[in-house]
């Protein structure tokens, strides 16, 4: 086995870890904003609930969490390692993103919300229209975070199964033996995806800054 | 449900020694980690250009790539060059290695905070640079870093479930064991789960409590969590 | 006859134990610009915020124009529309520019198309004199630039009366003027206006009625040459004279 088909065994695994990545962190948010908004407006029952929700799932190491959810989901549902496995990546990431999300809320003063409402916006209008753009902004850095956190965690599913890097570098580097060679190699990846990502996310940042002057 | 509480009754015993492992990786890994990332941290703040560029490459290294690939790494991949560890000096080695990287930063963010102004108070009644970061400003950089590094001794502890995969026989291992032996997983990683939950509160207390004890009166922090 | 826009009948406010006002009554005719004055902290915002509901009253009524606004089941949001609100803070829309912190009511609120919006946008902002600017963030104004966006925005809405929270508090001296001189013109046009302040020479100048108050409660009410040149409480007399040496009697010392 000569060094190019190794690395590209293990590259063709960037594919699969992608694809956890690109599902988890979306549902992730999508779960996390819901709870942050339930959180922050929801009123006080809400509030404690959403407050248990993060303790817990945040309190539990994630692989511990991820295993739960995979092995609860494979038993009921009929779902493929990959997607079981990112769907619960994406479980666990939701109680950290409503985190991120409550803190940009809770960052926007409150007195936006009072202007807002000031020219007859309805709450819900103005947290859409005022609070929300406003929170967007300020979440981008810890999001940023967040997304090299999943990259990452995305190496556990290799547990379950599923054909991404690290497993891919561990079939390779047993059968040619050659093991210091195939993680570093899906070091370097991991590495690339998540500098390539973080970058991508602060010039994201930066083009949504809004001018001001210092 | 009962069913399920038997398993603390079955399993509790190992459950207890699985976390007695999981502590002391805890432990072990953040003392390496403190170490090196005080050193680390102390290279890039006050250390030569190229030392500066070194400790930002290891951190950047260590915090850009999975701990279960520098685990891997570790344990399987030196061998091959003839540096060979123990399952649980790997774990030992890689938790210490990739904790020391985000301690770094925490320290390093509080040393800037503290910062210049208190080296120039140092310096001028006659305390020489690393006088005045011994005695000056590492006994304030520490205390204001507490409430953000409080993060990581619990981070740390979730983090250590990852090296029951070299077959440490951590609490994860024992979690394991108990389904397989039931054939229950869901229920006996959610029993586990339980475990690592409550070690997570009683940290946490933990923590709190030493960072009440160690405040500087009249410097009031905001704890970050 | 003069119309009354705004009646309050026995308002009161507490916070637990703490009474911010209690029993106040006032009226405001169309076309009066009431300048409300007195020491901080005695409910004079609250009361601000009680007329708009940001705040809602513990005891007591509010009319605008005929409608029982404090009444149960009032749309509040609809209210709103109806009264203009300028803050000390300002409070501008952080992420949207002069003409976006104008247009957003317009749009989200009146439904009205982009164009039409955009219009009557920059032409209140032109009343303010700031159409140069419709295209700058907040972030790019000055204190009183800003402010002047803030009496833009609220004037967009075609409220029937304005209500201004300390608007100049929170400005550099020199900037107090510009701003001043908007609301100047405003009462000139004939807007109904309820202004919290402590600049004396706009109380002197511009306002119809001066109302004294005082931990909660109203102790005088006059014109202002009744207020400034013969009040009937000596706390009033007291007030407007410390008040008179901080922040000048006439015009010409505010600017």
């Amino acid at each position: 086995m000569d060094l190019g088909q190794l690395l590209s065994y293990i590259a063709s695994g960037t594919v699969y870890t992608v694809g956890v990545t690109l599902i988890a962190l979306p549902s992730g948010l999508l779960i996390g904003t819901l709870l942050a908004l339930l959180y922050v407006y929801g009123g006080k029952s809400a509030a404690r609930l959403m407050n248990l929700y993060s303790t817990v799932f945040r309190g539990i190491p994630p692989l511990v969490l991820l295993f739960i959810l995979f092995f609860a989901v494979t038993k009921g549902i009929n779902l493929s390692a990959f997607w079981a496995g990112s769907l619960s990546l994406g479980i666990v990431s939701s109680a950290y993103q409503m985190e991120i999300v409550r803190g940009a809320l809770l960052s926007v003063s409150g007195d936006q919300l009072m202007a807002a409402r000031s020219i007859g916006l309805s709450r819900l209008e103005a947290i859409r229209y005022v609070v929300l753009p406003q929170a967007v902004r300020l979440a981008i850095p810890p999001w940023s975070n967040e997304a090299a956190i999943i990259i990452k965690d995305s190496s556990l599913v290799y547990a379950l199964g599923v054909p991404e890097i690290l497993r891919r570098a561990q079939l390779i580097g047993a059968s040619s033996q050659r093991y210091l060679l195939a993680y570093m190699s899906a070091a370097v990846i991991y590495f690339l995806l998540v500098f390539v990502t973080t970058r991508l996310l602060a010039l994201f940042e930066k083009k949504l800054t809004i001018p001001s002057n210092p | 449900m009962l069913n399920w509480l038997g398993y603390f009754e079955r399993f509790g015993q190992n459950f207890v020694r699985g976390a007695g492992v999981t502590l002391e990786l805890t432990v072990v890994g953040l003392v390496i980690g403190f170490v090196l990332g005080l050193l680390l941290a102390l290279a890039r703040s006050y250390g030569p250009k190229w030392l500066q560029q070194v400790a930002g490459a290891y951190i950047a290294v260590f915090r850009g790539t999975p701990l279960l690939v520098q685990l891997f790494i570790i344990y399987y991949g030196l061998p091959e060059i003839g540096i060979t560890f123990s399952q649980n000096m790997a774990a030992y080695l890689a938790l210490g290695l990739n904790s020391a990287a985000y301690q770094a930063e925490y320290i390093r963010g509080s040393i800037n905070a503290i910062g210049e102004a208190q080296m120039q108070a140092g310096r001028s009644i006659g305390l020489t640079k690393w006088q005045t970061i011994v005695h000056v400003i590492l006994p304030q950089a520490l205390r204001l870093a507490l409430p953000s590094w409080s993060n990581e001794p619990v981070s740390l502890l979730k983090t250590t479930a990852i090296v029951f995969l070299i077959a440490v026989q951590d609490l994860m291992a024992e979690g394991k064991r108990a389904a397989t032996a039931t054939f229950d997983f869901v229920g006996a990683y959610l029993a586990v789960a339980v475990v690592y939950l409550v070690m997570v509160f009683a940290l946490d207390f933990l923590l709190k409590f030493v960072e009440r004890k160690t405040k500087i009166p009249g410097m009031d922090f905001e704890t970050s969590r | 006859m003069p119309k009354p826009i705004l009646t309050i009948k026995n308002l009161t406010k507490k916070y637990g134990e703490n009474i911010i006002f209690q029993h106040l009554d006032l009226n405001v005719n169309e076309g009066d610009t009431i300048v409300i004055i007195g020491p901080s902290g005695t409910g004079k915002s609250t009361l601000l915020r009680s007329i708009n509901l940001l705040t809602r009253p513990d005891e007591g009524q509010i009319w605008l124009d005929d409608e029982e606004i404090t009444a149960k089941g009032a749309d509040e949001d609809q209210v709103r529309q109806h009264i203009g609100m300028v803050f000390q803070n300002f409070l501008l829309f952080n992420h949207l520019t002069a003409l976006g912190n104008v247009k957003l009511g317009l749009s989200k609120v009146k439904k009205m198309s982009e164009e039409a919006a955009t219009e009557k946008a920059m032409q209140e902002l032109s009343r303010v004199g700031l159409a140069d600017r419709a295209y700058h963030y907040p972030g790019q104004l000055s204190g009183g630039q800003q402010q002047r966006v803030g009496i833009a925005r609220a004037l967009a809405m075609d409220p029937r009366i304005m209500l201004f929270d300390e608007p100049t508090s929170a400005l550099d001296p020199e900037l107090i003027g510009e701003v001043l001189e908007v609301m100047r013109q405003l009462a000139l046009e004939g807007m109904t206006m309820l202004v919290v302040t402590h600049e004396m020479g706009f109380a002197r100048e511009v306002a119809d009625r001066i109302v004294f108050m005082e931990k909660g409660y109203i102790v005088e009410e006059g014109s202002p040459d009744e207020m400034f040149n013969y009040p009937k409480f000596p706390r009033t007399r007291e007030f407007l004279w410390k008040i008179t040496e901080l922040y000048g009697s006439t015009d010409k010392d505010t600017n």
